[in-house]
């Protein structure tokens, strides 16, 4: 057992060898590395830069012709955000909505896969093409507006969650996962007379947790990134998610709207108006940037594949 | 026949009501709005709310015909989906198929990961890191200055902003979209490659005798969910892009729906009227699309 656990090991270090048909190493194996790299540079530098930004002065940046080596460490744009109760109040509204947000998600997208994942039961067929068919047809933003407005959601938290609990591109890979459990996980359970409920509960959930952990992530990602419902259903400033403030002082409307005036941040506490705008940045993109490695490692081994084709 | 109807109905009692919430959530947030479609045909009053306000027969509709900006916005969404559709879509193909060229997983995954991260930060933040990058005092000018160039004003610039939409979409996308041709040719059985060399093909040629039929079928179904799209533009992106000085290349339906409706005041019935408009033509562009990839031996949607 032991032995073969190492031979596994040894084969994992082993770099596989190039498949013969590859032919050999040439001049096309190097150019597609040259823009495969230059690809990798334009990708990453533009990160790079904001980050730089962030807590980089302004005689410093002017110094280089592009400013790649940081000379000056000023982190006065951070202390002074963490202190501004706008960016508080959003950062903590943002952080509601991803929590409560993605356990709404979770909680009705599997409730709703597994049941959409059995068949057999009158109705199922109905429920699937309506599902569907509001992936390709929408009453459009105006009637949206106005039911929202009816629900009382305006200005109202739960318009960053409600409207957004089932992303239906989720709930197809999520079927389709359930439909792979072999059934006679299922039939042993059903014999010992347990309902649907607690199958879910003790037979489902425990087998689809690296799936689940998966779809938890993206949902998570996407509700962290939330700026749209806030944007169209906020008038209450304190009620905007992070990255709707952002939006607002990246149009330069904040003196308006959010009542953060960059001006007076320059003279007051003596730093560029754009290190503010890019550590605001910086920290609604951090989240992601750490998740990102959980993420990856699921997606790439193909969870979303065969739902293109539902 | 309804005795077992019944019968089976509460057999499954349970699997109904897991079923539940997502029906709920698809009646209340997808359904309900859809009867607001009224609207198109109805002249908008507050107090009367959707159903109370009086019937318009077709005037919304021909309100919105007469409306110049509303043409520019249509116009806009046309170019900027082909656009979309000629460049970003095969952008992605190429991508894949050039990371499948690289023979070392580890590189292969590097790639991979590097290219895909973007597709998770909101257009918020990409526009933002945008202004940083491509405003006046951005890197892209500073640069220009340093080969002795005049500076530009690249966000501003009504000829710019179409191309800015493709390469700012393609970097933030191109590498997400790839992952599903990547899975495909990670499907391929080896052996297809062996055999096209044994016959003497060279790398180019498996390309095109094995790799490219394997992911034909992908190509043709996100293809058709493409067209399907045509009528959106791709509003997170534009939205947070765009100023009025790009109206002229760069309003879109869409755009043009939530300014009117929300900033300039325009009555609701009219901007209801532009978005069923868009979605019909979706529609009806999503089943053009699909008859004619079927017409042509492909595999279709349904």
């Amino acid at each position: 057992m032991e032995a073969a656990a190492e031979t596994t090991k040894k084969k994992k270090k082993m770099p596989k060898p190039k498949p013969v048909w590859r032919g050999k190493t040439g001049v096309a194996d190097y150019i597609i590395h040259a823009i495969l790299i230059l690809l990798t540079l334009c990708t990453i530098f533009p990160f790079y830069n904001v980050i730089l930004m962030s807590f980089s002065d302004s005689v410093a940046i002017s110094k280089q012709v592009v400013y790649l080596i940081p000379t000056t460490f000023d982190f006065s744009a951070y202390t002074y955000i963490f202190q501004e109760s706008r960016f508080l109040n959003a950062l903590l509204v943002t952080i509601f909505v991803t929590v409560v947000g993605t356990l709404i998600n979770m909680f009705v997208t599997v409730t709703g896969a597994y049941a959409l994942s059995k068949s057999g039961y009158p109705g199922r067929k109905f429920f699937m093409s309506m599902i569907i068919f509001t992936m390709f047809f929408s009453g459009g933003l105006i009637p949206f507006y106005l039911t929202m407005k009816n629900y009382g959601l305006v200005n109202n938290l739960f318009v960053m969650v409600l409207p957004v609990a089932i992303n239906t591109f989720f709930l197809m890979i999520c079927i389709a996962f359930l439909r792979s459990i072999p059934a006679a996980l299922e039939e042993s359970a059903t014999i010992d007379g347990a309902n649907e409920l607690q199958i879910l509960a003790k037979i489902i959930i425990p087998v689809s947790k690296p799936m689940l952990a998966t779809i938890t992530l993206f949902y998570a990602v996407d509700r962290w990134n939330e700026w749209w419902h806030g944007v169209l259903f906020m008038t209450d400033v304190k009620l905007l998610p992070l990255q709707a403030l952002l939006r607002e002082l990246l149009t330069n409307y904040a003196q308006l709207s959010t009542g953060i005036d960059i001006s007076s941040v320059v003279t007051g506490a003596g730093f560029h108006p754009e290190m503010l705008k890019m550590a605001v940045l910086v920290v609604s993109a951090l989240p992601i940037a750490c998740l990102y490695p959980f993420l990856q490692k699921y997606f790439a081994k193909g969870v979303m594949i065969g739902s293109v084709k539902g | 026949m309804n005795k077992t109807l019944g019968r089976s109905i509460i057999k499954n009692r349970y699997v109904y009501l897991l079923l539940l919430p997502t029906v709920l959530y698809f009646v209340l947030f997808q359904y309900v709005p859809m009867y607001g479609i009224l609207l198109a045909f109805k002249e908008y009053k507050i107090k009367a709310g959707i159903l109370g306000s009086p019937w318009a027969g077709f005037d919304n509709f021909a309100q919105l015909i007469a409306q110049a900006d509303f043409w520019q916005a249509f116009n806009n969404t046309i170019i900027i989906s082909l656009g979309r559709i000629l460049i970003e879509f095969p952008a992605a193909i190429i991508l894949a198929l050039l990371i499948n060229e690289v023979t070392r997983e580890k590189f292969k995954r590097v790639y991979q990961t590097v290219y895909t991260f973007p597709h998770f930060i909101s257009w918020v933040i990409i526009s933002g890191i945008l202004l940083n990058f491509l405003g006046d005092s951005g890197v892209l000018n500073q640069l220009l200055v340093a080969f002795g160039f005049d500076k530009q004003a690249i966000l501003t610039n009504p000829e710019l902003f179409r191309p800015l939409l493709f390469i700012s979409n393609m970097w933030k996308e191109v590498g997400w979209s790839a992952i599903i041709y990547m899975a495909a040719i990670a499907g391929i059985n080896p052996e297809l490659y062996e055999a096209a060399h044994v016959d003497g093909a060279n790398r180019f040629q498996q390309l095109m005798a094995v790799t490219w039929p394997s992911i034909r079928g992908t190509a043709a179904i996100l293809l058709i969910l493409a067209v399907g799209q045509a009528m959106n533009g791709g509003f997170d992106q534009v939205f947070n892009l765009y100023n009025p000085g790009v109206y002229k290349t760069g309003d879109i339906i869409d755009t043009y729906v939530y300014r009117t409706a929300f900033s300039d005041g325009a009555s609701f019935g009219v901007t209801t009227a532009i978005g069923l408009f868009k979605a019909v033509l979706n529609f009806a562009l999503l089943y053009a699309a699909n008859y004619i990839v079927k017409r042509l031996g492909g595999e279709g949607l349904v």
